[in-house]
């Protein structure tokens, strides 16, 4: 890791993570806003609830869920959550090392003296503090917000806390599979196709995994691996698609390190 | 012991030529000129001694270690300008030039302040409202301030206007006579043959000649033009002469070979006029490229 790569990438990141975190806090406020008068007529709710198709419900991430509830409740909110910190993490790993190669300014950092394996160290380095930042911002704001809007109500914060937790992983996930992916192609025009196709991607393969029933391909998917709904109703992970998650990051990492290593910059033809 | 030593040097990019069994040496302290066409294998030369890219086969290596494995290490000593200047577009010219500068560990404020004073860079303007001219000069300050021992410089004076251009000529020489070794890439060949001791040609990706700026002009070929009345072209149709070219009363052709045979040739016939001149680099190019 080079401190002076670090640095620079981190601050030509610094506006992207500030409007990914203002726009994310002000998501969860005004949701949870919502949550007081949606509580109330849980009843309400949750009868007019039942009578809507099943399938429409499991789209947005509602089947089974007590909005009525806290936990219940921010679980179909970090839904948004989630989505929004997918496409973050994902438009980061993408454009990581893309962006030096479409502007051309991989020549003036490669011929430098520092390797790329120090140079690829330092930019996920930096990539992961300005997701870090956006996790703080996630942290605070729904613990924020459920304090300002929870009312008299108590509620168990074991799953709340699982939620939260589950944010870095998360990330993690979408930064390196859009790393390896951009290592894998030859050149990447525009990064947001990607980050957009990857991010929702797997949030439709998680919605449809769960309309058809069981489906394995609905496991690849890091909407399942840290669903919301799940860690509610179970107060815990579903630990082998933790595990599953975690290798998928730990071998999207290191032959994102080979292939980089290994990789021709191309020059302007 | 060569500055730069390249061994059988081969790259190709999928299917597509790079450059093909390259093979020379720059020794210590010469400015050897690389020429050759847009798409003959300059750049890619180069690239491969930065590690930007990495040889199909053979090998490079640069004040004796190998270019790839000891790259890092290498690149301290190395200035490169390349091609094409691309920078981060939203730095200012200043933070740009302390980056390049955080990566030698040394200081450079100095050398950095002098050589945009010479070529008259204004520091605090960003890098998105340059000139393509204003970036190449960006490009040489960024290259030379850490006064490296080698430096490579592709087709460097594209953009800049003829009196930078004679500023940053003066730079490489007064460079050299520190005892930098340039490698210095062109499809210009006047500029090469001012600035050059040495010359490698290249087409399309393989070396064809390797000489001595001042060999290729002597021992080479001569220049020679005839003027005669009732002159046949075909007179001078000897082994040895290309370019042969009629036009009135004035014949003009290149020869190589023994220049007695030519003498002899036009002895035998009434002339009004005879020069015979060393032909520019140019004309030898063309004649390689032929």
């Amino acid at each position: 890791m080079s401190i002076n790569v670090f640095r620079q990438e981190f601050k030509m990141n610094s506006k992207s993570v500030a409007t990914w975190s203002v726009a994310i806090a002000v998501l969860i406020l005004v949701y949870m806003a919502l949550f007081p008068s949606v509580a109330k007529d849980a009843e309400l709710l949750n009868e007019m609830m039942a009578n809507f198709p099943e399938a429409l419900l499991t789209a947005f991430g509602l089947n089974g869920i007590n909005l009525s509830t806290v936990p219940g409740y921010y679980s179909f909110v970090f839904l948004f959550v989630q989505i929004c910190l997918a496409i973050q993490a994902a438009n980061y790993g993408f454009s990581l090392v893309s962006i030096e190669e479409r502007e051309w300014t991989a020549d003036f950092l490669l011929s430098k003296p520092i390797g790329r394996t120090q140079i690829l160290t330092s930019k996920l380095l930096a990539a992961l503090s300005g997701l870090t930042l956006t996790n703080a911002v996630v942290w605070i704001s729904s613990l924020g917000c459920i304090e300002m809007f929870k009312g008299t109500r108590t509620y168990e914060t074991k799953p709340l806390l699982l939620m939260l937790a589950s944010v870095a992983i998360f990330q993690l996930f979408f930064l390196s599979v859009g790393l390896v992916v951009s290592l894998l192609v030859k050149r990447i025009r525009s990064v947001t196709p990607y980050s957009m196709a990857l991010a929702f991607g797997m949030y439709v393969l998680s919605v449809f995994g769960d309309m058809l029933g069981e489906n394995t391909l609905e496991k690849i998917t890091p909407f399942k691996h840290f669903e919301p709904r799940y860690i509610v109703q179970h107060g815990a992970y579903d630990l082998p698609l933790v595990l599953f998650s975690v290798s998928v990051i730990v071998i999207s990492l290191v032959s994102s390190y080979m292939l980089y290593t290994r990789r021709d910059i191309p020059a302007m033809a | 012991m060569g500055v730069i030593e390249a061994n059988h040097l081969t790259k190709y990019y999928g299917k597509a030529r790079g450059i093909i069994d390259v093979s020379f040496q720059v020794e210590e302290g010469e400015i050897f000129g690389f020429i050759g066409p847009n798409g003959a294998g300059k750049s890619t030369t180069i690239r491969l001694f930065l590690s930007l890219i990495y040889p199909t086969s053979g090998s490079a290596t640069i004040f004796g270690k190998d270019c790839i494995k000891y790259g890092p290490e290498l690149r301290k000593e190395i200035g490169y300008l390349p091609s094409d200047v691309f920078y981060y577009e939203r730095m200012r010219v200043i933070d740009l030039l302390k980056y390049s500068a955080s990566f030698y560990h040394k200081d450079c404020t100095k050398r950095m302040h002098e050589l945009a004073e010479l070529m008259e860079l204004d520091l605090y303007r960003r890098i998105e409202d340059l000139s393509y001219g204003n970036k190449k000069k960006v490009g040489i300050v960024q290259g030379l301030l850490h006064q490296p021992k080698l430096l490579f410089l592709d087709e460097p004076t594209a953009g800049l206007d003829p009196l930078m251009q004679r500023k940053f000529f003066q730079l490489i020489r007064e460079e050299n006579q520190r005892g930098v070794t340039i490698f210095f890439s062109s499809h210009i060949l006047s500029e090469v043959q001012r600035l050059c001791n040495r010359v490698g040609i290249i087409k399309e990706g393989r070396i064809i000649e390797i000489a001595d700026i001042r060999t290729l002009q002597q021992n080479n070929y001569k220049k020679i033009r005839i003027e005669a009345s009732n002159l046949d072209a075909s007179y001078f149709d000897l082994p040895g002469v290309t370019n042969l070219e009629h036009h009135n009363h004035t014949v003009r052709f290149f020869f190589k070979g023994d220049i007695n045979a030519i003498m002899r040739r036009i002895s035998g016939i009434e002339v009004s006029d005879v020069t015979i001149e060393e032909p520019t680099l140019e004309e030898i190019f063309m004649h390689y490229y032929e």
